[in-house]
């Protein structure tokens, strides 16, 4: 048997490890051993948690640990790279829904007269409230991002006409039977009718955000989950949990306030702008003149044989066609005739932070390829060709100066400024954030259109015979 | 453990997290992301201590839900850091580059 001392200091030794795999994950050389470093310091505390005085159940615990264990590891490796973020959303939901239960049982012990904490009451009662609150809201919240990224429910923000005065009654419901609850006795109606109404909150939360600002939400909601699972700590009197579940909300909430940082946007207005949902009456006052020039990949493979320079800018486009390994052997195939070829990552291309960088690794693209928004914007001036492949709002040039724009103030791409700019795209469409891009119509862009996969493979062999 | 003891570890872990994640680059968030996501599976201990101590029906059910819950958001976390961690480092051959044209 390990003491009770012997147990905590275990903990602590989780607690470490969890930090220094954070620090670990601060370069790519690095971060692998950080994760199973971490992966390691939980497997500690899972074992030191068994030796805990009065844990049974040791066939139960067994079977959720094999049952668990087989589908976490199966779903995680059979998930395709792009799919990754409904990935992450979905396991960030169980974890939200594991505090929640924790909590809900958790809750009518502490009125038990032979509780061995020294907490007093009202604080035991704060936090599990909080946490049975925080975790069903990261717990339906996160199913609600998990539907829309998967495509079982439309992407775009789902507005309704009173949606904030519902929302804020929502709000000021839960509020409310927080205060009931935490300074009152124990009352199971309260308590399940707080239960709901948080699952009811989450749907609310998530319900008018777009697709394209998935990856705040999930950010912000991993972040929601670290916090309730810190309260869980103190309830418990764990400190691996409130450890583990503080560094996971603090990093979670810097994590999501760069990710807001980098599209020029303050974290309510991602939350509650609907961003995007006021698709329809900016579309038809807009008056761009020009046309719209298509050309077949032959023609645009013409174009690419005779630059010197190309800067291929990926976006969401081309991670839904999986199309990263064709792209990275269109770039050998330029790079075999001595055509420059870089890559331009923009902060919030995609669905995740570096969700791009991720899918072009998976592709084998070397690092020294890929150039952030600073550092290649200032390449496009010198570029011969900038090849959009699926990416829209993040090189919107009405970003810059349309006051009107929902984007307006968002740094992007300066693909404009190259010589020729190639979008390859399925249509016309308007990306995630619904409004047009002028930039399809410039005399300097040429537009290819169908599926980008298909598309770049096309090019890449139209290219043999330019 | 008292109640200012609790806090204190509480509010010394968020700074710690503040800290280290400030110097991640841009490249990593993702993974970042997926690995603090299996960090706060960490719930999984509470789920154990709520499963192993249950003594009626009704705890049993939720204390099995929230440590099955506990153990895919662990388990699936680390592995799917793993995979996407893997693929950063530099390969001396493409070896399984299964892309068709």
């Amino acid at each position: 048997m390990l003491s009770r001392e012997a147990i905590d200091v275990i903990y602590l030794l989780t607690a470490v490890s969890f930090m220094l795999a954070l620090k670990l994950m601060n370069g790519p050389k690095t971060a692998r051993t950080g994760n199973w470093l971490a992966a390691g310091g939980m497997t500690l505390a899972l074992a030191a948690t068994f030796f805990l005085p009065g844990i049974g159940n040791f066939q139960w615990i067994a079977l959720a640990f094999v049952i668990g264990s087989f589908f976490g590891v199966w779903s995680a490796r059979r998930v395709q790279m792009t799919a990754m973020p409904q990935m992450v959303a979905l396991f960030n939901g169980l974890g939200g829904g594991a505090v929640a239960l924790v909590a809900l049982v958790e809750y009518p012990g502490l009125f038990s007269p032979n509780s061995e904490s020294v907490m007093p009451l009202g604080v035991r009662l704060t936090t599990t409230i909080l946490s049975l609150l925080i975790g069903c809201v990261s717990f339906s919240g996160s199913m609600i991002a998990f539907a829309k990224l998967q495509e079982l429910m439309t992407g775009r923000p789902i507005v309704y006409p009173g949606q904030k005065v519902v929302n804020f009654i929502v709000f000021v419901s839960a509020v409310v039977l927080m205060v009931l609850l935490a300074t009152g006795g124990m009352a199971p109606g309260l308590f399940f009718g707080l239960l709901a109404l948080a699952l009811v909150m989450g749907v609310v939360f998530v319900l008018p955000i777009g697709g394209a600002d998935m990856p705040v939400v999930i950010s912000l909601l991993n972040s929601f989950t670290g916090c309730a699972a810190g309260l869980a700590g103190f309830v418990l009197g764990n400190t691996a949990l409130l450890i583990g579940g503080g560094l996971v909300g603090a990093s979670g909430l810097i994590l999501t306030l760069d990710m807001c940082k980098a599209m020029n946007r303050s974290l309510s207005n991602v939350v509650f702008g609907a961003f995007g949902a006021v698709t329809a009456g900016a579309l038809e006052a807009s008056s761009h003149t020009g046309t719209v020039r298509s050309y077949s990949v032959e023609d645009a493979a013409i174009i690419f044989g005779s630059a010197n320079s190309v800067i291929i800018v990926p976006g969401y486009g081309m991670a839904v066609a999986q199309a990263q390994h064709v792209v990275k052997e269109l770039a050998a195939k330029l790079q075999e005739r001595d055509i420059d070829v870089r890559y331009a990552i923009h902060p919030v291309a995609g669905r995740m932070p570096g969700h791009m960088n991720v899918l072009l690794a998976e592709a084998d693209v070397p690092y020294e390829q890929l150039f952030d928004l600073e550092e290649i914007n200032p390449m496009f001036a010198e570029a011969d060709v900038a090849l959009v492949i699926g990416a829209n709002d993040v090189v919107n040039p009405a970003a810059r100066y349309d006051k009107a724009s929902p984007i307006y103030g968002m740094p992007i791409l300066d693909v404009d400024k190259a010589r020729t700019v190639i979008v390859c795209k399925r249509g016309m469409n308007p990306g995630f954030a619904g409004i047009e891009n002028e930039l399809f119509l410039l005399p300097n862009t040429i537009m290819v259109f169908g599926n980008a996969k298909t598309t770049i493979a096309k090019l890449s062999s139209a290219l043999d015979s330019v | 453990m008292s109640l200012i003891a609790v806090v204190t570890i509480f509010i010394l872990a968020v700074f710690v997290g503040l800290e280290v994640i400030a110097k991640v680059p841009q490249t990593l968030h993702t993974p970042l992301m997926s690995a603090t996501n299996a960090i706060h599976g960490v719930i999984l201990v509470g789920g154990v201590i709520v499963l192993g101590t249950a003594h009626d029906t009704l705890s049993l059910v939720l204390g099995f839900v929230a440590t099955l819950f506990g153990v895919l958001n662990v388990v699936g976390g680390f592995v799917v850091t793993d995979r996407m961690l893997e693929m950063f480092k530099r390969k001396p051959k493409k070896g399984n580059d299964n892309a068709q044209s």
